[in-house]
């Protein structure tokens, strides 16, 4: 087969030195911390404890509510003030159901049971010990790890791909990790590597961030391990998308509607591969994760380590507060991250970067125009699709030909609203319009499926009428009766037989 | 949309050098009918006008016609052909962004089939080897309202053919490429004064490909297809077919290629499309010129091709990402 590309994309300015020049730092302990149920992909967790409960550091909080879902540790020693709907970023500031722990701050350690002697487990084992550090992706899309580790396992010759491409502007939380935990990553990788029973790692970084190559690269050299090696790729976004990634470092395609474990490969962030390190090394669960706080609305720029559940608005008072330029919060990078109504929000597991942006910072549209079919969206898209005529055709709300010109392949990456010179904003119409195109393939099967269960139906039905009538002739003949004449012919000679 | 006119200017400039004041009178014309059509019709359809009105695209259309007609032609023929092209070509269908035609080539299409003669009345160049008639500014403005020519000259006095038709008659007449090239109205490898207009349309069309403002496809193919219909045919019998410098360098070839054919709205949409959209555009050039009915070709090729892209696009959607190859 051959060999595929990475196609499309943007070099855009990084907007990342800014938040990478002071060291990383532990974020100032806070009273009050809120731990929303949904935080992960999946099913919200369970609750375990009740109000008026005394937890400890680490001391889980809420189980998994399904196969896909994420057990929650309390990251502070605390009682529990409330479970009780909060908002939450995750859902532009709707309320969730959430844990509030009313922090003691006596940072009281929970007792947890890890091994750190993970090779003396089996792979399945060790992806259970892994779920039980409330374990999930950390690049953004807050997937269950275990859930991850178990589906992927399943492939054969599985390669690890540790993904330290962080191509989205403004966000430099995995930068610093690799500069400042370069090791727990590795262990996090020989870790991983188990897990899947896997021998192959590649640990992926884009060639603009000297200073966490030469850490990783010092990391591997002391862990003295064959199988982890380190890869560059061009610092292009989204180059850390995964099928990105996995396109750029193996040259091959994940296929439509697969995942990555068709292609044998398991894809996981530096920081999810950090805190399995972090969880089976020191038995401390995913408690709190490192948080990039920018933009020119926020008087200190830089890195923190963030217990999960402070409030941005405490997580920017501790950066020194707004400057007069704030305009807008975002969570997340300035191409996919999502506008927040208000700061009175919790730092959650998927919060990798809080955006306070300037008027300078934000994109600001003009004026949408209509399309002119210049086709600078086609040439950036790194799915290759041909956005102007998804945009075309979502505005004729044609399901047929948005299914045809691939709108279940767009990976929401923005790129080719950053290039639009009539302003449209692409990217979040194809994300509005996917549920009705499922919604549509959805309705569709079940009506081929149905109409394949009548004409099943229909065709059995018919089969046995000619079994019937034949049986009955063959009787007729058996028995020598002269064939009835047609008028006196019974219909309800059939139905007696 | 504005960098399109900027790298128009040169092409303006050099025009109005060989050939006088005309077609600055006939830009003002077709620019004012232009934006007065593009306001009517944004007001009949209950559109804003501040962004649409100066969004530039109703400027464009106008300069390209007015590019293509003579620079003495009447000015009921540039005003009716802009008209043409914003209110029927482009409004009628939804306006920016959603005409099937080439606006410009569809006014100057129903101006060539309806009034074939005063467009053919072109003006020799004003270089060495003719007197042109050398009107001044107020003669040229009086000739293009009034539609006849200053007392002291007839038509036939100050009118020449271009070089496109110069050597399609010479041809019909008998006459070899060799004689038909030693006519007056041609230079080493071009139409006189043509050449020139045209290598600065070559220059503003490669500083629109510096810029990114237009991609390579469709000039490349456009071009790349007319060298080579006139390369094979010329090497088979010189005699009887132009040379590949003369097409690119002749009539509209660059203009066309670089700034009408990649008109976005009306072209192919992906870069396999687009080749084969600019090499279409190409093909038929070389065939109307050489055995159409008309001296050039590029008006009708952009349209026949325009009437393709549906087609095209279908079949030249590229394989997305993690789909079977």
């Amino acid at each position: 087969m051959a060999r595929s590309a990475v196609r499309g994309g943007l070099r855009l300015s990084a907007h990342k030195e800014r938040s990478t020049e002071q060291p990383l730092r532990p974020a100032s302990a806070v009273d009050s911390l809120v731990l929303p149920l949904d935080q992960q992909a999946g099913a919200p967790a369970v609750p375990l404890v009740k109000p008026g409960d005394r937890v400890l550091r680490g001391e889980p909080v809420a189980e998994p509510g399904g196969e896909i879902s994420a057990w929650l540790h309390s990251p502070a020693s605390g009682t529990v003030a409330a479970i009780e709907p909060r908002p939450a970023p995750q859902r532009m500031g709707a309320p969730t159901l959430s844990i509030v722990i009313a922090n003691d701050r006596r940072d009281e350690h929970y007792a947890s049971s890890s091994t750190s002697r993970f090779e003396e487990l089996s792979p399945e084992q060790l992806r259970e010990a892994i779920g039980r550090g409330g374990i999930v992706g950390l690049g953004g899309a807050v997937f269950p790890t275990a859930a991850k580790l178990s589906s992927a396992a399943r492939a054969n010759g599985l390669r690890l791909l540790v993904n330290g491409a962080e191509c989205e502007p403004y966000i430099s939380c995995d930068d610093m990790l690799m500069r400042e935990r370069a090791r727990d990553i590795v262990l996090g990788a020989q870790i991983l590597l188990h897990a899947l029973a896997a021998q192959v790692c590649v640990i992926a970084i884009e060639d603009d961030t000297p200073q966490a190559a030469a850490a990783l690269g010092a990391a591997i050299a002391e862990a003295r391990d064959e199988r982890i090696q380190l890869r560059f790729v061009a610092s292009v976004y989204p180059a850390g998308g995964e099928r990105q990634l996995i396109t750029a470092v193996f040259g091959v395609e994940v296929p439509h509607g697969g995942l990555p474990a068709d292609v044998s490969t398991a894809c996981l962030n530096v920081g999810t591969a950090a805190a399995v390190a972090q969880w089976i090394r020191d038995a401390q669960p995913l408690t709190s994760r490192i948080v990039t706080v920018t933009g020119d609305g926020v008087r200190e720029q830089r890195n923190l380590e963030v217990p999960l559940g402070t409030s941005m608005a405490a997580l920017i008072y501790d950066c020194g507060g707004y400057t007069g330029r704030m305009s807008r919060l975002i969570m997340g990078g300035s191409m996919m991250g999502q506008a927040l109504p208000h700061d009175d929000l919790p730092v959650i597991k998927a919060t990798n970067c809080i955006i306070a942006a300037s008027a300078l910072d934000l994109q600001l549209r003009g004026l949408e125009m209509p399309c002119i079919r210049c086709g600078n969206c086609s040439a950036v898209c790194p799915a290759v699709l041909l956005p102007q005529q998804l945009h075309w055709y979502a505005a004729a709300r044609d399901f047929a030909a948005l299914e045809t010109y691939g709108l279940m392949d767009c990976i929401e990456c923005g790129c080719c609203d950053y290039v639009c010179p009539s302003q449209i904003p692409l990217a979040e119409r194809f994300r509005d319009m996917k549920p009705a195109l499922l919604e549509t393939l959805t309705a569709r099967a079940s009506a081929d499926a149905a109409r394949t269960r009548f004409d099943a139906r229909t065709a059995r039905l018919e089969r046995i009428e000619r079994e019937r009538d034949a049986a009955l002739a063959k009787k007729r003949q058996e028995l020598a009766i002269p064939r009835d004449p047609p008028a006196q012919h019974s219909p309800r000679l059939g139905g007696k037989s | 949309m504005r960098q399109v006119l900027y790298a128009l200017v040169p092409t303006v400039a050099l025009h109005v050098v060989f050939f006088g004041p005309g077609l600055l009178i006939q830009i003002v014309l077709g620019v004012a009918t232009g934006l007065l059509c593009e306001a009517a019709a944004l007001r009949l359809r209950g559109k804003p006008l501040p962004p649409f009105l100066l969004d530039g695209s109703a400027i464009i259309t106008a300069v390209l016609l007015a590019l293509c007609l003579p620079p003495l032609a009447p000015w009921w023929l540039v005003v009716s052909g802009v008209a043409f092209a914003i209110l029927l070509a482009k409004h009628l269908f939804g306006g920016l962004g959603a005409n099937p035609f080439n606006p410009a080539m569809v006014g100057y299409a129903v101006l060539l089939v309806s009034f074939p003669a005063r467009l053919l009345q072109w003006l020799p160049p004003d270089t060495a080897g003719f007197e042109p008639a050398a009107l001044s500014f107020t003669e040229t403005l009086t000739t293009i309202l009034t539609g006849s020519p200053p007392a002291r000259f007839t038509w036939d006095a100050i009118t020449s053919p271009t070089p496109l038709d110069a050597l399609r008659t010479d041809l019909a007449l008998g006459m070899t490429m060799g004689e038909a090239h030693a006519g007056a109205l041609f230079s080493t490898f071009g139409g006189k004064g043509w050449e020139w207009i045209n290598l600065a349309t070559l220059a503003g069309g490669a500083w629109l490909l510096v810029l990114r403002i237009i991609r390579w496809q469709i000039p490349v193919a456009m071009l790349g297809a007319l060298f080579v219909c006139a390369s094979a045919l010329s090497a088979v019998d010189p005699g009887a077919y132009a040379g590949p410098l003369f097409h690119l360098t002749s009539g509209a070839s660059l203009l066309g290629a670089f700034f009408i054919a990649t008109d976005p709205v009306s072209a192919a949409t992906s870069d396999r499309g687009r080749l084969i959209y600019g090499a279409g555009i190409g093909v038929l050039t070389y065939v109307i010129r050489t055995w159409g009915g008309y001296p050039d070709g590029v008006a009708f090729a952009v349209l026949i091709m325009n009437l393709a892209v549906p087609l095209i696009d279908r079949y030249t959607i590229p394989r997305i990402y993690g789909h079977a190859r």
